[in-house]
């Protein structure tokens, strides 16, 4: 079956075919489709996903080298995200499966960047997910195609969020992410111990309070002393911080194996991408003689090839949806 | 400025100037209390430099609606959290939008102008649309642990 994958439930308007042979095409709104359509568009605007899916979509159906015809359901991330970027993309799946007589298939965005993983390779069942991303934190437990069970969840911020906020209060431009990866490489993740929240505590996660140690590690260093500490150590705190974030992540995902033996684990979401939380994963799996899975880049950050494979995974269970299908805000189970 | 009747019977919070709070707990009781004062379409602007406690404040208003304040967290990348409670709650957080419009464009003023209750973190970036009978808390770091809350009221 060839499906239409659509992604619209937060910044990016995004397209995808995927079939039998694997992915066909990709495509993600690009600043030149929103200039074609709406002028200077505001960077998070929500409703320029109105504007900007048809582009996108013909986009990816002609890369893929197929014609609307050839399209033989669509799927679409129907939530968690933001009710009005999230009905854009839903009322477009309606409307293009209604025109050309196709079934639909609503698509959990956050299962779709677990089933990222199956674009290139495919995991064995069952197997724990780490998702990571600016906006969620999450151990899921896969047991089978489509049975998820959430482990354990961010209490306060996510991962990349604590990334990108503490990077703030050393001086980085927001979002920090990843000039706090390139610059934890040079320095010495053991310089300054940070807290590690809930290491004893279940499978949640709590952020915030690194946060805070981070501000009053700063704060306690005199205020005439403060510009050249950051001068002389922000490398070596960068890699204090990024250590604090992935020592938890890795050692939580440690504590579901223990739980729940799998012989597989896989990454998920854009924080996959972080040097050290890929070289702690890698050792976790290799000395638990894991295997380990982690989707390429482009397939980490929300994009609709995920969605795309998932529509793929779930038209294969013959989980259809019709034209009651909803939208969701917040992830609720 | 306390708008709620007492016709419930239960003596109603009043809400001060200002209060200083010295634990998370603390917090969480602060909170629950300013919740008992709110009403459907009410809007609550919270503001703070990073790590002041927002966000730990919008869990003690959730949990007094009965939502679980487990799934009550940071909204910074996804912009707006929905909590189902007794009366729905909307946490937003405005630190990623540097622009009113873009607030616009994803639909703050459905919810502003909705029946649930708004809780907005870095309010002040979208300050042009926020509503004028929206209560302003003013959260100030003390210490690592203490808390400055300043309440600026509701007009009557």
């Amino acid at each position: 079956m060839t499906i239409l994958g659509i992604e619209s439930s937060c910044d990016e308007t995004a397209a995808a075919v995927y079939g039998p042979g694997g992915l066909r095409s990709n495509v993600i709104a690009s600043q030149s489709i929103h200039e074609l359509y709406g002028g200077v568009v505001p960077e998070l605007a929500s409703r320029a996903h109105q504007r900007t899916i048809w582009a996108t979509v013909d986009q990816a159906i002609s890369e893929a080298g197929c014609t609307i015809g050839d399209i033989e359901a669509v799927a679409v991330a129907n939530g968690p995200g933001l009710m009005g970027a999230l009905l854009v993309g839903l009322c477009f799946a309606k409307g293009f499966a209604l025109r050309q007589g196709i079934p639909l298939i609503g698509v959990n965005h956050m299962d779709a960047h677990i089933y990222a993983n199956f674009i290139d390779e495919t995991p064995r069942y069952p197997f724990l997910g780490l998702v990571v991303s600016g906006g969620h934190t999450q151990i899921v437990l896969v047991e089978a195609p489509m049975q998820h069970t959430i482990l354990g969840r961010t209490r306060d911020d996510a991962a990349g969020e604590a990334f990108d906020k503490i990077g703030k209060i050393l001086g980085l431009p927001y979002p920090a992410g990843p000039v706090m990866d390139r610059l934890s490489q040079l320095g010495d993740p053991h310089f300054h111990r940070f807290p590690q929240a809930l290491m004893n505590e279940g499978l949640d996660f709590s952020y915030s309070g690194l946060k805070t140690s981070a501000l009053y590690h700063l704060q306690g260093i005199p205020d005439d002393e403060r510009e050249e500490y950051l001068n002389d150590h922000l490398n070596d705190l960068c890699a204090s911080i990024s250590h604090a974030i992935t020592e938890v992540l890795v050692k939580k995902l440690k504590r579901a194996f223990n739980q729940y033996p799998v012989d597989t684990i896989v990454l998920a979401g854009g924080v996959s991408a972080n040097s050290m939380l890929r070289r702690k994963t890698e050792g976790l799996a290799r000395r638990h003689d894991l295997k380990l899975h982690i989707p390429k880049i482009e397939y980490c950050t929300d994009n609709a090839a995920m969605i795309a494979v998932t529509g793929y995974i779930k038209a294969g269970l013959g989980q259809f949806d019709d034209m009651s299908l909803k939208p969701f805000a917040s992830q609720n189970r | 400025m306390n708008k709620n009747t007492a016709a419930s019977g239960q003596k109603t919070f009043q809400i001060p100037d200002e209060v200083v709070s010295t634990s998370t707990g603390e917090t969480a009781r602060l909170a629950a209390s300013v919740a008992s004062t709110l009403k459907p379409g009410d809007v609550v602007c919270l503001h703070g430099d990073l790590g002041a406690g927002k966000t730990h404040f919008v869990k003690g208003v959730a949990s007094y609606f009965g939502i679980d304040q487990n799934m009550v967290n940071s909204p910074t990348f996804t912009l707006i959290h929905e909590y189902p409670g007794d009366i729905p709650v909307y946490h937003f957080d405005c630190y990623r939008i540097n622009d009113v419009r873009e607030a616009l464009e994803i639909g703050t003023e459905d919810y502003l102008y909705g029946s649930g209750i708004c809780l907005i973190e870095w309010a002040e970036k979208i300050e042009a649309i926020i509503p004028e009978h929206a209560l302003h808390i003013t959260i100030g770091k003390i210490s690592e642990s203490e808390r400055l809350f300043r309440f600026k009221p509701r007009p009557e």
